[in-house]
């Protein structure tokens, strides 16, 4: 057990390394790093200066192994065009994400869990069939123009909801957190709602879909023989059997909400990491982007390193230190 | 499929015949969802392409478009007029027109994309299947690292570094081909993977070591003996991934990182739209939105009547 953590985290080292290297050469290659802080009319003396400062003299491998250890002490350099460290962009920008994107997440574990069991249990219900056609339009329902129909039933029609922005936040720490007030709570609804809707989907299909299968299975037949009631067949028996592939889409969902969570922070203008790194994007400031990247390639290897612990504790045959091979 | 081994006496039947008589046109004929997603995705198809022809306007003439006509809502609404059905956009273009024209650029940029992104994946796949080795482990591992990400993240950052590479360019120029190379480059680790694997099984097949024996080049083996032979399950892929396609260029262009105004796709349309939202000007979102909604929709569940046809062990 100890020996399949240690290798996933090995995994997850090569990966991250792989993803500074190919952030590196976007600092390094993209544009001419010197020219873009200095600007156009910068000496020539200046210039030189800079880059040895920088250490662009020194061999690409040395540059690579500095920014290295740079970005591991969280020192990713100055954006281009806001002149400020990038590192205090992101923690500045970290809660707003942070918020929408694990309230998301719940949302859509919780109803996407509890849609698909109940579809999956009164499989010919009309309402088990609604709730499927609607996911599939939901499916192909791109995430912005969810975003812009919830804004226009409840921002501009209905007036209930505010459209943009987190509303008023309370400092704790350097944290800002926009749960404690009430406009904070609003401006949440919408955003968590469209960034949930495309994880509620599919999480909905998936635990639907392999709940049908364990259903099916001859240890559920046999626990109906021996009498015990079906609800808890169903929810002891059944769920606890679905969970092994939910729990690896939710890992790998995690980084669709982060993805998708660009989108709809743009629709709300939601001052959060997406918003920055669209922006970052659209004015090609390059250590804004890399950061970004090596920050979501954080955020996927530490999850996937958790899914990974989270089987070993729910699949007792991972225990013993024999591999299975895993769904 | 359903081809019986025709004795040399028999002529074999022809294409057409043999299509008529195929199970997949069957249980096209049996599935009525899938009749009507076809006639929506060829109707769109038309309309797009056409859209010099049958748009009653040309948008992007200067000549024909007035500020006047800023603004309107549709022909049913009061203050509508009957020359725009659809009503007109902030500069006064007709969005009927504008849509079609639209509707033209999105799936140019999505076929593009998907073809580049098959034309990658295919080649490196290819190669990694058949030459093994080295060629197969740095191949495959690019492509595990590159699936970590969501498809939009990474379009979304080449979209970035191209665009920092052409700095100079003219945005209007390049925007296009951005994009294509953004979807072509986000998106071929599918086709990589798949034609990978039924490589590996082909390669040490009879013909195969037939052809090397023979002493064919290896690249002439790859493409002529073995590639017709793997390139079935990429059919499926394609048209997933063309939906897929051209939501991730309306989303790019919705985020100001795609198409300019000038030459609006789809998602341009969407983001002006998405602008004059709280004037109560909503037909300038909603319709571009629905199009790009339905054809999505329409083309997902022909891609999903594929992925079934095709795939005899679900029937």
């Amino acid at each position: 057990m100890l020996a399949y953590i240690l290798r996933s985290l090995m995994q997850g080292l090569v990966v991250m390394l792989a993803v500074a290297f190919i952030a590196f050469s976007m600092f390094r290659f993209v544009g001419d790093p010197v020219v873009n802080m200095l600007g156009q009319e910068a000496t020539l003396q200046d210039r030189a200066e800079l880059t040895q400062r920088l250490g662009l003299n020194d061999p690409v491998p040395l540059q690579f192994a500095r920014f290295v250890a740079d970005a591991a002490r969280g020192d990713f350099g100055i954006s281009y065009r806001q002149g400020r460290k990038v590192s205090a962009l992101i923690l500045e920008r970290l809660p707003a994400t942070v918020e929408l994107a694990v309230l998301s997440a719940i949302f859509a574990f919780v109803t996407g869990i509890a849609f698909g069991v109940y579809a999956a249990i009164r499989r010919d219900g009309w309402i088990a069939n609604l709730v499927m056609s609607v996911s599939l339009i939901g499916v192909s329902l791109p995430t912005f123009l969810i975003g812009i129909g919830l804004i226009y039933v409840f921002a501009v029609e209905l007036r209930w909801l505010p459209s943009f922005g987190r509303g008023d936040t309370v400092q704790i720490g350097w944290w800002s957190t926009g749960l404690l007030t009430t406009s904070g709570l609003k401006s949440l609804v919408m955003p968590v709602l469209t960034l949930g809707f495309l994880q509620l989907t599919l999480v909905m299909r998936l635990v639907r879909s392999e709940m049908l299968e364990v259903m099916r299975a001859d240890f559920i037949r046999f626990a109906r023989a021996r009498g015990i009631p079906e609800r808890r067949i169903e929810f002891r028996h059944a769920l606890r059997n679905t969970m092994i592939p939910v729990i690896t889409i939710a890992g790998v969902q995690l980084g669709g909400v982060i993805a998708f969570a660009i989108v709809t922070e743009t629709v709300f203008q939601w001052p959060g990491l997406g918003a920055l790194f669209v922006n970052a994007v659209q004015f090609v400031d390059v250590p804004v982007m890399s950061a970004y990247l090596l920050f979501v390639a954080f955020v996927f290897v530490l999850t996937s390193l958790l899914v990974d612990i989270v089987y070993v504790a729910l699949d007792p045959r991972l225990r013993g230190g024999v591999l299975v091979p895993v769904k | 499929m359903s081809a019986q081994p025709a004795s040399p006496a028999k002529q074999p039947p022809s294409l057409w015949a043999r299509i008529l008589d195929s199970d997949i046109l069957a249980s096209f004929l049996r599935s009525k969802v899938t009749m009507v997603a076809a006639v929506i995705v060829l109707v769109l198809f038309i309309g797009a392409f056409f859209s010099p022809w049958i748009a009653p306007t040309n948008p992007f003439d200067p000549a024909t478009v007035f500020l006047s006509d800023a603004n309107i809502p549709p022909a049913w609404q009061q203050g509508g007029d009957p020359k725009f059905i659809l009503g007109t956009d902030d500069q006064g273009r007709d969005l009927y027109s504008a849509i079609l024209y639209g509707l033209r650029v999105s799936l140019i940029v999505g076929l593009l994309g998907v073809a580049l992104a098959a034309t990658i994946g295919i080649t490196l796949g290819l190669l990694a299947g058949y030459l093994g080795g080295r060629v197969d482990s740095l191949i495959m591992r690019i492509a595990d690292v590159q699936l970590t990400f969501p498809a939009i993240l990474i379009a979304l950052l080449i979209d970035g570094v191209v665009r920092g590479i052409f700095k100079h360019a003219n945005r209007e120029d390049t925007a296009l081909y951005v994009l294509v190379i953004s979807i072509g480059l986000s998106f071929w680790v599918q086709y990589a993977r798949t034609i990978r694997g039924s490589t590996l099984v082909e390669r040490n097949k009879d013909y195969v070591q037939a052809a090397r024996l023979v002493g064919l080049p290896a690249p002439l083996i790859m493409l002529r003996h073995v590639l017709p032979n793997v390139i079935g399950p990429v059919l499926v892929i394609l048209t997933i991934n063309l939906a897929l396609a051209v939501i991730t260029e309306a989303t790019l262009s919705f985020l100001g990182v795609g198409l300019p105004p000038t030459q609006p796709s789809l998602g341009t349309l969407i983001s002006i739209g998405n602008r004059y939202l709280f004037s109560g000007d909503w037909w300038i979102v909603t319709f571009p939105g629905v199009t790009l909604a339905v054809l999505v929709l329409a083309v997902n569940l022909l891609g999903d009547w594929l992925r079934d046809a095709l795939n005899p062990r679900l029937r």
